[in-house]
């Protein structure tokens, strides 16, 4: 038929063309990382990295970083968001509606608002830049919430936890035997995502003058924008490979539930 | 341990009653709510209260629509048009390829390795491109870049002959595609893949062609889906800031690069919330974007049922 003809075309153009589009810059980075003096090739950029003390450091921040704040998301939201559909639903649309709310606070703006509350965080907690947990808690909220909230509405958590109770489990029972192996799923989902949006947040980092891992690129970017460049790479691959591999993760969710 | 279980059902295994909320829940059940509200008060709401206040005080704490009427002079308001101006033409750009481009994927192999990688490629440059995206340019079209060096050597074109354009409007406009167009895939997948091959058929069968197809069939149904991505990306360009604040270190042409100003000193004695006001802006904006698209998803879903 002519119109398939025609709609495969179309296809491949727009395939092509966008795909250049999105590719070129990322050659262009391996290109530019790889510049050695007058020409020629070298892998400089790449292996000073590695020698690069505060550049590791800031990536050691960092890691840290997408770990606490992790597992603060997971410690807040799961117990908070399962107690609520089974004790607590007036407090449904409060908590979703908090949750959703930084999307509508863009994170320059709360930053603005967060930086005489950092003074005093530092003031009581020292200013060690994992007090950035507080800040990045807020910033992945609305994904989490999303998350986990589809992982709790795929599972029949009243009658699971009816029949845990029934048994004799206290609630932190139910909780962390019932409640966390049945969402694992969306719960695993929900850290990467929190560890991705981590490892890349640059703002508040920045204005609130702790050394992260995107603060020291932008910084040595000034002097040498080959490492930068190179870090980069890394960073949008890094990135990609967490992402793809959860592309993954809710696959196999699908399969096991169409099984089931 | 330490979670809260106060055994608020009644003893003797007698179930709590269905649906809804169990009875009257005792200040017991309340309690474990408290460390979730406590955090959200005291690292979102409080910070937010402090922008929006402060946005109404003086430096003295005292009342004043100074800061407000400020926004709409000068180069504080010229920020605001280019912000929303940027804002709007990468939102129309980031529309319209991402649009084409969810197509080229949504009719593929819907588990395909081409899909795969488009979707997982698209959720990177989304959320989580920012500094990265401004070195991909830098070693793009920068002055050193592949593209630009490419030109000049071989074709001899100097692409910053005209000015430095990818430090301004311009080279933002540019940078801001490779998160708008990415960004409408991912939330305009889930539309096209809405779609029915069976409207398709329908639309065959009865002697319809491709045009009559997207013209009474596609095209309704995608309208307020595309609109609404369109209000998305819209908000979305308005808030970015990192990807900005790396590759603008001179100036600040358009908003977050102003608020950058008012934290890192550049600060006019007796204009200390002026930067506030310039959030509280920010946030109206961003606010009345989403809230349309609410409005849009609404009208739809009475519609569609």
């Amino acid at each position: 038929m002519g119109s398939l003809v025609k709609q495969r075309v179309l296809r491949t153009i727009i395939l092509l063309v966008l795909g250049v589009y999105f590719v070129l810059p990322l050659i262009a980075m391996a290109e530019f990382s790889t510049r050695g003096r007058e020409g020629s090739r070298s892998l400089e950029s790449w292996t000073s990295i590695v020698d690069d003390d505060g550049l590791m450091e800031a990536l050691v921040n960092s890691l840290l970083l997408s770990v606490t704040s992790a597992v603060l998301m997971l410690v807040l939201l799961v117990p908070t968001m399962a107690w609520i559909r089974l004790r607590l639903p007036q407090l449904q649309r409060l908590v979703e509606f908090l949750c959703l709310l930084p999307l509508a606070i863009p994170a320059i703006v709360l930053v603005v608002g967060m930086a005489p509350l950092y003074a005093w965080v530092n003031y009581f907690l020292g200013d060690s830049p994992l007090t950035l947990t507080f800040a990045y808690t807020v910033l992945v909220l609305p994904f989490a919430y999303r998350a986990v909230d589809a992982g709790l509405s795929a599972i029949d958590l009243k009658t699971l936890a009816e029949a845990a109770r029934s048994l004799g489990a206290s609630w932190f029972t139910v909780l962390w035997k019932v409640v966390v192996p049945n969402i694992r799923v969306a719960l695993i989902g929900a850290s990467l995502l929190s560890v991705a949006l981590v490892l890349g947040e640059f703002t508040i980092a920045s204005l609130l003058n702790f050394d992260t891992l995107q603060v020291q690129v932008n910084l040595l970017g000034k002097r040498n924008a080959g490492v930068s460049i190179a870090v980069s790479l890394l960073c949008l691959i890094f990135a990609f490979v967490l992402l793809f591999a959860l592309s993954y993760v809710g696959q196999r969710r699908r399969q096991t539930v169409v099984e089931e | 341990m330490t979670a809260v279980a106060p055994v608020a059902t009644t003893p003797g295994g007698s179930t709590p009653k269905k649906g809804g909320a169990a009875g009257r829940p005792s200040a017991a059940a309340w309690l474990v709510a408290v460390p979730f509200l406590a955090f959200v008060g005291t690292f979102l709401v409080y910070p937010t209260v402090l922008v929006l206040f402060g946005a109404f005080q003086d430096s003295n704490g005292a009342f004043t629509l100074d800061n407000l009427t400020t926004l709409f002079t000068g180069v504080v308001f010229d920020a605001f048009v280019r912000s929303i101006e940027l804002s709007a033409l990468t939102a129309l750009i980031g529309a319209v390829f991402g649009a084409l481009l969810t197509w080229a994927i949504a009719v593929g192999n819907p588990d395909g390795m081409l899909r795969r990688v488009v979707v997982a490629g698209s959720g990177v440059l989304a959320q989580f491109g920012g500094v990265p995206l401004a070195f991909a340019f830098l070693a793009t079209v920068g002055f050193e870049g592949l593209v630009t060096k490419f030109l000049r050597d071989n074709v001899g074109i100097d692409l910053f002959a005209g000015s430095a354009w990818l430090f301004d409007l311009p080279g933002l406009t540019l940078v801001y595609t490779f998160f708008q167009i990415p960004l409408m895939v991912i939330v305009f997948l889930p539309a096209l893949d809405g779609l029915r091959p069976q409207w398709r058929e329908a639309n065959a069968s009865l002697g319809g062609t491709s045009w009559t197809y997207w013209r009474h069939v596609g095209g309704p149904i995608l309208t307020p889906p595309f609109l609404g991505a369109l209000l998305l990306l819209f908000a979305n360009a308005f808030s970015a800031y990192a990807t900005a604040a790396a590759l603008v270190s001179q100036g600040s042409p358009i908003v977050p690069l102003q608020i950058r100003g008012f934290l890192t000193g550049e600060v006019v004695l007796g204009q200390e919330n002026l930067g506030k006001a310039l959030g509280l802006g920010m946030v109206v904006v961003v606010s009345i974007a989403m809230g349309v698209n609410v409005l849009l998803q609404k009208r739809v879903a009475k519609w569609v049922r």
